[in-house]
């Protein structure tokens, strides 16, 4: 039995040391603690093995550093990027607003890294419960000016490992930062899971400052421009960018949806809930299927639009906030079925029971 | 199969640990599990309580609305979740600490001593819980305790299987 057990706090450190990780900057945080807990201990448990002479077990894992505050971290992050370093800072949701002038820096000068929200309830301090009250955040800026964060939305242990594999090959490939967004039970919540096999990409960094081996010049990275030329260059550059990303990573899970005339649709712990609520349903013989976005960013409106153009007239959109990620839901169905919103905020997970009650009020 | 454990107490009596321990037997005998603690300001004398799923199919909802089960080692855990617990679900109750028998007709209601049986009651608890339930097999739950405690903590193997054992015997002794 080659099952292993444990938190989605600590798949995601599994995950982005076999991704080749090199440099972790936080400050810790319920409920995203045991992240920098777990590195913190693999840190300096390969320390110990090279002081007795022996091999380290993540040679690449080099700088582990818990920093002052969450700003002292996403710039140290910032630095660690420019220097083509794979980087990582993980927070939860208040850490993550104080990170965000950081964040739109990182994303105006393109480096790419991961950061990883565990959310839980807001705003302000709010509670330390799970809720999806930073999806707005996340998907729609949150830093200023125009940026956009690859954004992943796991809803198992297993994928928080898997898409923080994920997470960076995306990143190094188009040079964007991009989040981790999961709420405060995946965090918490220890989970069978199979190590997913991701196959880890590498590329070549050439824009990397300090570089200067590679070609004798002197590579510098900036993104401020008095005149607006330049900016119209670069903000371009940018757009395209992000264009070519909306077209070609967009990943999402459907369930049952075939012939389904009613779909569920919901990111994150919601989704297993639904999923549940979904097989409850069909045993009653409702048609009713599950669209679950991966990519919150960019988001897959087109399946909306396609299973709502003639098969599915209604939507039951669930999530932990007031209703977020159902204006995204919108935008993809664009008035072809009726869209319902069941919030459950606060802290609380929906029960299958609670979800399929929301299914018959629909039939 | 699924099924559903709510486990509760006092923060330091092992109720997290108690879980993890049964969710990561089911993990070793193949089921799909999850456990979640209830996490936060809990600490060594505030209350505590952790969710334990295992069953043949995936998953869903790693929150419990209504255990299959229900283990608890203090009043107030009694209160919040016996009203909770399933019909014919079982409840697992440590008599020594409870002293108010639980008011329910349609349950099946196991009282133990746990803390009085062994200073380690979670664990005597734990023989209880095997020997009822009979779904996890107490080979395996010795199997991952001789995987955690190894080098000096080694020590440590005889007096937990000690502790389950005393469990185990109690509810034998109460069947006859």
């Amino acid at each position: 039995m080659s099952k292993l057990y444990m938190k989605g706090n600590e798949a995601i450190v599994e995950g982005a040391l076999r991704a080749g990780l090199e440099g972790f900057f936080s400050y810790p945080i319920t409920p995203a603690s045991e992240i920098i807990e777990t590195f913190a201990s693999k840190y300096f448990a390969d320390r110990e093995r090279e002081k007795r002479g022996e091999k380290p077990l993540y040679p690449k894992f080099r700088v582990f550093m818990q920093m002052e505050s969450e700003l002292a971290s996403i710039n140290a992050v910032m630095g660690g990027a420019s220097i083509g370093c794979r980087v990582m800072t993980a927070s939860s949701s208040p850490g993550i607003s104080l990170k965000q002038e950081g964040i739109s820096y990182i994303a105006a000068c393109e480096l790419p890294c991961v950061i990883v929200n565990i959310m839980r309830g807001g705003p302000g301090l709010g509670s330390i419960q799970p809720e999806q009250g930073d999806y707005f955040q996340a998907v729609k800026g949150g830093g200023h000016g125009d940026y956009r964060l690859i954004v992943l939305a796991p809803n198992s242990v297993q994928e928080m490992a898997e898409h923080t594999m994920l997470l960076f090959n995306l990143t190094n490939k188009y040079r964007n930062p991009g989040m981790l967004l999961a709420d405060g039970y995946l965090g918490q919540m220890k989970e069978s899971l199979e190590f997913p096999e991701v196959p880890i990409e590498e590329y070549e960094k050439p824009w990397a400052a300090g570089n200067m081996e590679l070609d004798g010049e002197q590579h510098t990275i900036e993104f401020l421009f008095l005149t607006p030329e330049p900016m119209v260059e670069a903000k371009k550059r940018l757009l395209e960018k992000y264009k070519t990303i909306e077209a070609n990573e967009v990943r999402y899970e459907t369930y049952k949806v075939d012939d389904a005339k009613i779909i569920v649709t919901a990111f994150g712990t919601p989704s297993r809930v639904a999923k549940a609520a979904v097989d409850l349903a069909r045993e009653k013989g409702i048609k009713v299927g599950l669209v679950r976005p991966i990519t919150l960013w960019p988001f897959p409106y087109k399946i909306y639009t396609n299973l709502t153009s003639n098969q599915v007239d209604r939507v039951l959109v669930v999530e932990l906030s007031f209703g977020q990620f159902v204006e995204d839901v919108r935008l993809g169905v664009e008035g072809r079925a009726e869209v319902r919103l069941f919030p459950k905020f606060g802290g609380i997970v929906p029960t299958e029971e609670e979800v399929l009650e929301k299914i018959m009020e629909l039939v | 199969m699924k099924t559903e454990i709510i486990i509760s107490g006092f923060g330091g009596q092992g109720v997290l640990f108690l879980g993890d321990l049964i969710a990561y037997a089911a993990v070793k005998e193949g089921y799909y599990v999850t456990w979640v603690p209830s996490y936060g300001p809990e600490s060594r004398g505030g209350t505590c309580n952790c969710q334990v799923i295992y069953s043949d199919k995936q998953i869903g909802s790693p929150a419990i609305a209504h255990p299959d089960i229900l283990i608890v080692f203090n009043q107030p855990s009694l209160y919040k979740f016996l009203p909770r617990l399933k019909t014919n679900g079982f409840l697992f109750y440590d008599s020594f600490l409870i002293k108010e028998p639980p008011a329910r007709e349609d349950i099946k209601i196991v009282g133990v001593p746990a803390f009085q049986l062994s200073k380690m009651g979670n664990m005597a608890m734990l023989g209880a819980f095997l020997a009822v339930v009979d779904q996890i097999k107490s080979e395996t739950i010795f199997q991952i305790l001789e995987e955690k405690l190894k080098g000096d903590k080694t020590k440590f193997i005889p007096i937990n299987k000690e502790a389950i054992a005393t469990g185990m015997d109690f509810v034998k002794s109460q069947e006859r």
